[in-house]
């Protein structure tokens, strides 16, 4: 029980869990609708992408946040672009406009700072989180859970039959756009904790695993921000007790929960698919 | 009071490529109209350039003699099958709650009454059995019965339906007729697209028929008869009869 205490005596480490936490839980939230949209790649592409953001923010010594929205909401817009006006594919275009962003980032950001800056930014440093990043990611947070919970109406039917809402008179471009807006937020919330690179395993991931276990999307972005949050606590203490960095334990985590799922869900698993098979063979 | 819907002049292109040339017809309140015509003739396209989902390069579609997106949240659009993700985490009762998000508004959650409504409408399809199920666990019929619940539950005027016949059993092709018939009876307008000709005699009243270009609307016997048949289908008559097709 040394990180319950250790998590009730240092500042830094309860700064590391609130952060944690709040990632965790607006990344299941976003990712929910996410991958029901069939956007798990837009969301590795806005991760990437914020990263030239990041570094010119760092040469102009302003707030990353900035550059970081700047950019990941110009790729939007970008890879928008390219699949409305040419015949290349969506998913084409994604890995087209973020690895041009991304590329640039690298170079950009090892001009800019020194290397361990890059690693940091690249695989996230949960332990580094300072008082200014915990508010960010507070703010940032609260937004998010608020614009859900007022359009979570709109979210809904959007996603499911985008056709029947643009009849009724909904923007759908619109709410396409405020999705890549919210999704842009929570990448640069994630990126002291999770890092670029790995956002989008708490992206897709916990969504995905809540995706197996219910019926009601509710229920889904619910399971998803708890699976989110655990994982993220699994990160920060896998990351403060044993030295590791925490995006990727925070990935294998994810991970972890969804093999759990996947093999015992009741109604997805393959586990019990597999004996209900074998039971309904015995029958006959 | 009786309502017109009237298309004029609608043409749409994807691309440059043509596929809706000078579309214009019109029809009043209390019919039940079916959109005819071979693959690829546009019916789809029309269907979607009439609920102002796609651009047009030119024409108007008014509803007495005022745009149609005025009478937006009267509208009512069942989507074709194959454009729905059936996998998606949503209950039958849910989606047909759905039906009632366009009179809400903003804001406005879905209410205990307008549950019950939704409730009320999966009776009238006869689905009230399975409101707590996915909607990936029914079968084809069933599905296309919710999504007519959901249609219903929107208390439109307007009925737009994209091949609602497709791949569905005989019980829910009874169901869905019924309910379009009283949708009519109502003094409702019913936009059918189909492609299967071996009933249209017994679906509709009323017809439009394209090829891209409008071959001919108006009442069943008078659209459906074999010169027109032959120029929208592009192929003798004699063949369409081979299918069946009684004329």
């Amino acid at each position: 029980m040394g990180f319950l205490h250790d998590l009730q005596t240092y500042a830094f480490l309860q700064k590391a869990f609130v952060t944690s936490i709040m990632v965790g839980i607006i990344c299941g939230v976003i990712g929910s609708f996410i991958i029901l949209r069939g956007m798990a790649l837009m969301g590795d592409a806005i991760s990437h992408a914020v990263l030239p953001g990041v570094a010119i923010s760092y040469m102009l010594g302003i707030n990353y946040f900035y550059g970081a929205v700047f950019t990941g909401i110009l790729t939007a817009f970008g890879i928008g672009a390219i699949t409305q006006n040419s015949r290349i594919k969506s998913d084409s275009s994604i890995g087209l406009v973020f690895s041009a962003f991304f590329a640039l980032g690298i170079i950009l950001i090892t001009k800019a700072k020194s290397a361990t800056d890059l690693t940091q930014i690249l695989f996230g440093n949960v332990l580094a989180v300072r008082s200014s990043d915990m508010w960010l990611t507070l703010a940032i947070g609260s937004l998010v859970i608020l614009v859900v919970i007022i359009f979570y109406k709109e979210l809904l039917v959007s996603s499911f039959d985008e056709t029947m809402a643009a009849a009724y008179g909904l923007k759908v471009r619109f709410i396409h756009y405020a999705i890549m807006f919210l999704l842009t937020l929570v990448t640069v919330a994630s990126l002291q904790t999770v890092g670029v690179i790995l956002v989008v395993s708490m992206l897709i991931t916990p969504a995905s695993t809540a995706y197996l276990l219910t019926n009601r999307l509710s229920i889904m972005v619910l399971l998803a921000s708890f699976f989110g949050a655990l994982s993220a606590i699994i990160g920060l203490y896998f990351s403060f007790e044993y030295n590791m960095p925490s995006g990727p334990v925070i990935a294998l985590a994810t991970t972890g929960l969804f093999l759990l799922a996947f093999l015992f869900s009741p109604k997805q698993g393959i586990v019990f698919r597999k004996i209900k098979a074998f039971n309904r063979k015995k029958l006959a | 009071m009786s309502d017109i819907i009237s298309v004029k002049d609608v043409s749409v292109s994807y691309f440059g490529k043509q596929v809706l040339e000078d579309v214009s017809f019109e029809f009043k309140s209390g019919n039940l109209i079916g959109i005819l015509g071979p693959n690829g003739a546009g019916k789809s396209t029309l269907m979607k350039a009439m609920l102002g989902l796609i651009p047009k390069d030119k024409g108007t579609i008014e509803i007495n003699s005022k745009p149609l997106k005025v009478f937006r949240k009267k509208i009512a659009y069942v989507p074709q099958r194959s454009n729905i993700d059936w996998n998606f985490p949503i209950t039958v009762k849910d989606t047909v709650v759905i039906g009632t998000y366009p009179l809400l508004g903003l804001f406005h959650r879905p209410r205990k009454e307008d549950k019950e409504w939704a409730m009320c409408c999966l009776e009238q399809v006869g689905m009230v059995d399975f409101a707590d199920r996915q909607i990936g666990e029914l079968s084809g019929g069933q599905q296309q019965r919710v999504f007519l619940a959901r249609a219903l539950a929107q208390k439109a005027d307007y009925f737009f339906l994209d091949e609602p016949f497709v791949g569905i059993d005989v019980s829910s092709e009874d169901v869905i007729i019924g309910i379009l018939k009283k949708l009519q009876s109502e003094g409702k307008i019913v936009f059918v697209v189909h492609h299967d000709l071996t009933k249209v005699k017994n679906y509709f009243d009323e017809l439009v028929l394209i090829n891209k270009q409008l071959i001919d609307a108006g009442p069943v016997q008078k659209v459906f008869q074999s010169e027109n048949m032959t120029r929208a289908y592009e192929r003798p008559v004699s063949m369409l009869s081979d299918l069946g097709v009684e004329m």
